[in-house]
């Protein structure tokens, strides 16, 4: 008889989804979906509103990376009003993001997926979270906690709030970086650069421990897409995209975001809100991809700072090409706080940051465009077309995690095929399944179930709808 | 100079013959709320939230238009005037989409201040989600007609201060809309000086400058009542 097992909600990501793998009749695994269960509508009610409202509109589709949306919709604001901001208003929409990857990968990491890492796949659910870690090593926990409070202090001392600061705008930022602001980023560098340090031996043992996960979780190969610029330095902000394949070769460089129609298709499953977008010349769904910082890291050449780039030339040691395992997300996005600590502690000295010329003013004189920055999710478009006066006529956002929805639906069925087996479904199991979803750290929504609090059900449902067995946990 | 004597929550207040219930009370620092009423601008009464009780009489009273009387006993704060309160501003938010989180007036807002002052913490009513229009054809300013409460103050600073009389109310009841000229587009209503009283006047994020983002749009409304004691008394006071 044919099963289906259902995880429904996915705990400790960023929103609301479920899991459903169907077994045939021997209990093996035929196929395993990721369904994202929320609906937003942020492209329809925008509509007949002023573009200058954007940037705080949309921003509120997050509220772990609220940045990545403000500086894409502001980006795109700029080119609507046809406008060059100030230097001084780059640099710090940079120091935003960099203050954002920080917290958003710390989180990640700390919160969300250290408890499977440290306290093992197998541990008691109801203290496998950052609570539980906390029990366990009260002193790590803390660290983690507060490298995300770190970079969400960036954040609040530019924006005014942690969480949704309207600060970016259409031509430029709403205000400098202070001298205040910026001796007590200065004060708080050291700390974040030893508590990175610590999860860098964190995983690394736990890879050197676990090396068969790394097949497993999520092993295939795909293309990958991200913002890359001239130099082939990292790049989080602006540039062009850069598509390369699953051994590093480059496919496609040099695009112009606003021409990213031309290459990116959008698919629509019935079973999922979340789209499916995919690489055109490729086709559907042959022209899977993955963004976010396994795509980010796989494209540039370098960091470009120097202890961020010792890390890199380490964790290309295994390949001569991309990494292909989406486990390593997790090596990447430690990767990149360290390089955007390397690059904080660069910038924040530069006086260009205490500027007041932080603002172009423009009207109107383009009607439309596109915005592109990288989210710490990965690449993140605002499309906007407005009519002359400045009003939103249409909006397509392609968020990160959509990219990533082809990957992760592989991810599930990989790990569902290697670890289940109707005879012996274990909760275990089935957290590892979730494991390979929060390996993307996807963001669904403006709401995170950090806590472990959201239950777990989990129903085996036979091909006449009729529950066999039912597991609920929380 | 003729005066009267009241009593206002129970305390003795003294005020000039033709003064109005609201400014006596203002003047002995007893607090009442209102929303349409503007300094230097004709009152209207049309908001209600300035009602008071009146010792003999069971009708409530708007403040902001009632002259003060010899031996008048008024209580402006009551569990009736609370309740009352509380539902007219109720009533206001329901009426329109108001979004606080992301509006241009945002901690600027007196529609806002009025609902913290009277306790709202959510809104008893079913919101009617009218589909309201966003007006910026106007080069300099905007209108937002999801966050306007019709208290008319744009309509009469811009007739009695600017005297262009470029706003207007046309349509009954909930259909009602603040209108430039002949019901045209605002960067096609000619009598428009862009002199931006209006958007100084207006008490929600309704009128608000082009470009502004979430929370930037602050207002003086003490210049208007500047230009209008410079105009009438010759005094310059800032």
């Amino acid at each position: 008889m044919s099963q289906r097992i259902v995880i429904d909600p996915v705990t400790r990501i960023e929103g609301h989804a479920k899991i459903t793998i169907e077994l045939d009749d021997t209990g093996q695994v035929t196929d395993a979906r990721f369904h994202v269960t929320e609906f937003r509508g942020f492209e329809k009610f925008c509509e007949g509103r002023p573009l200058f409202e954007m940037p705080g509109i949309t921003a509120r589709i997050c509220g772990i990376c609220p940045v990545s949306h403000l500086l894409a919709s502001a980006k795109t604001g700029d080119a609507i009003m046809a406008v060059t901001i100030p230097p001084a208003a780059q640099k710090l929409r940079r120091l935003m993001n960099l203050g954002q990857m920080v917290q958003s990968h710390a989180l990640s990491f700390f919160h969300l997926s250290s408890p499977d890492l440290l306290l093992g796949f197998d541990s008691d659910p109801a203290k496998r979270n950052v609570f539980g870690l906390i029990e366990a090593n009260p002193d790590l926990a803390r660290k983690g906690i507060r490298l995300r409070q770190f970079g969400q202090e960036i954040i609040s001392l530019l924006g005014g709030k942690r969480i949704h600061p309207s600060w970016s705008v259409p031509g430029g930022v709403r205000g400098p970086l202070t001298i205040e602001a910026r001796d007590q980023i200065k004060a708080n560098l050291p700390e974040a650069f030893e508590t990175v340090g610590i999860a860098f031996d964190i995983l690394k043992g736990y890879i050197r421990d676990h090396a068969g996960d790394l097949q497993i979780f999520g092993n295939f190969p795909t293309l990958f897409l991200g913002l890359a610029n001239s130099g082939s330095t990292w790049e989080h902000y602006d540039g062009f995209l850069r598509i390369v394949d699953s051994t590093g070769n480059i496919i496609a460089d040099e695009l112009d975001p606003n021409d990213y129609k031309s290459f990116l298709g959008e698919a629509v499953e019935d079973w999922s809100y979340l789209k499916f977008p995919y690489y055109k010349p490729f086709g559907y769904p042959e022209g899977i991809y993955r963004v976010g910082p396994l795509a980010r890291v796989n494209l540039c050449r370098t960091m470009g700072t120097p202890r961020a780039d010792a890390e890199l030339e380490e964790f290309r040691l295994a390949t001569h090409g991309a990494h292909n395992s989406s486990f390593l997300y997790h090596y990447a996005r430690l990767i990149e706080i360290l390089a955007s600590l390397e690059r904080i502690e660069e910038m924040v000295s530069d006086p260009e940051l205490q500027s007041s010329r932080l603002r172009a003013q423009a009207g109107i004189n383009c009607l439309e465009a596109v915005g592109v920055s990288e989210a710490p999710r990965g690449t993140l478009f605002h499309h906007y077309k407005v009519d002359e006066n400045g009003l939103i006529e249409k909006m397509n956002l392609i968020i990160a995690t959509g990219q990533n929805n082809l990957a992760m639906n592989r991810t599930v069925a990989q790990i569902a095929s290697h670890y289940i087996s109707g005879k012996q479904i274990t909760e275990g199991m089935l957290n590892r399944v979730e494991a390979g979803i929060r390996a993307y750290d996807p963001c669904l929504s403006c709401s995170t179930h950090a806590a472990g609090k959201m239950p777990l059900q989990i129903q085996l449902v036979d091909a006449d709808g009729t529950i066999l067995d039912e597991v609920i946990r929380g | 100079m003729a005066v009267k004597t009241l009593t206002i929550d129970g305390t003795l207040v003294t005020a000039q013959a033709e003064s109005t219930v609201f400014d006596a009370a203002h003047e002995a620092g007893i607090f009442i709320p209102s929303l349409c009423r503007l300094e230097g601008v004709t009152t209207t009464g049309s908001c209600r939230l300035c009602l008071v009780e009146i010792e003999g009489s069971n009708r409530l009273m708007p403040s902001c238009i009632l002259k003060v009387d010899e031996g008048m006993q008024v209580r402006t704060d009551t569990p009736r005037l609370r309740e009352y309160r509380k539902m007219i501003v109720e009533l206001l938010f329901a009426e329109r989409n108001h979004t606080c989180a992301v509006c241009v007036a945002n901690h600027n807002c007196e529609l806002q201040d009025l609902a913290k002052s009277v306790g709202i913490d959510h809104v008893r009513y079913e919101y009617t989600f009218p589909k309201a229009e966003v007006d910026i054809t106007h080069e300099r300013f905007g209108v937002d007609h999801n966050r306007c409460v019709l208290c008319t103050r744009c309509v009469r600073v811009c007739d009695e201060v600017e005297g262009a009389h470029t706003w207007d109310i046309s349509g009954r009841g909930t259909n009602s809309r603040v209108i430039t000229d002949m019901n045209q587009p605002w960067g096609d209503a000619q009598s428009c000086t862009s002199c931006g009283k209006c958007v100084q006047a207006c008490p929600t994020g309704a009128l608000f400058k082009q470009g502004s983002t979430v929370a930037e749009m602050q207002k003086d409304r003490t210049q208007l009542e500047f230009i209008v004691t410079a105009r009438e008394k010759k005094q310059w006071i800032g």
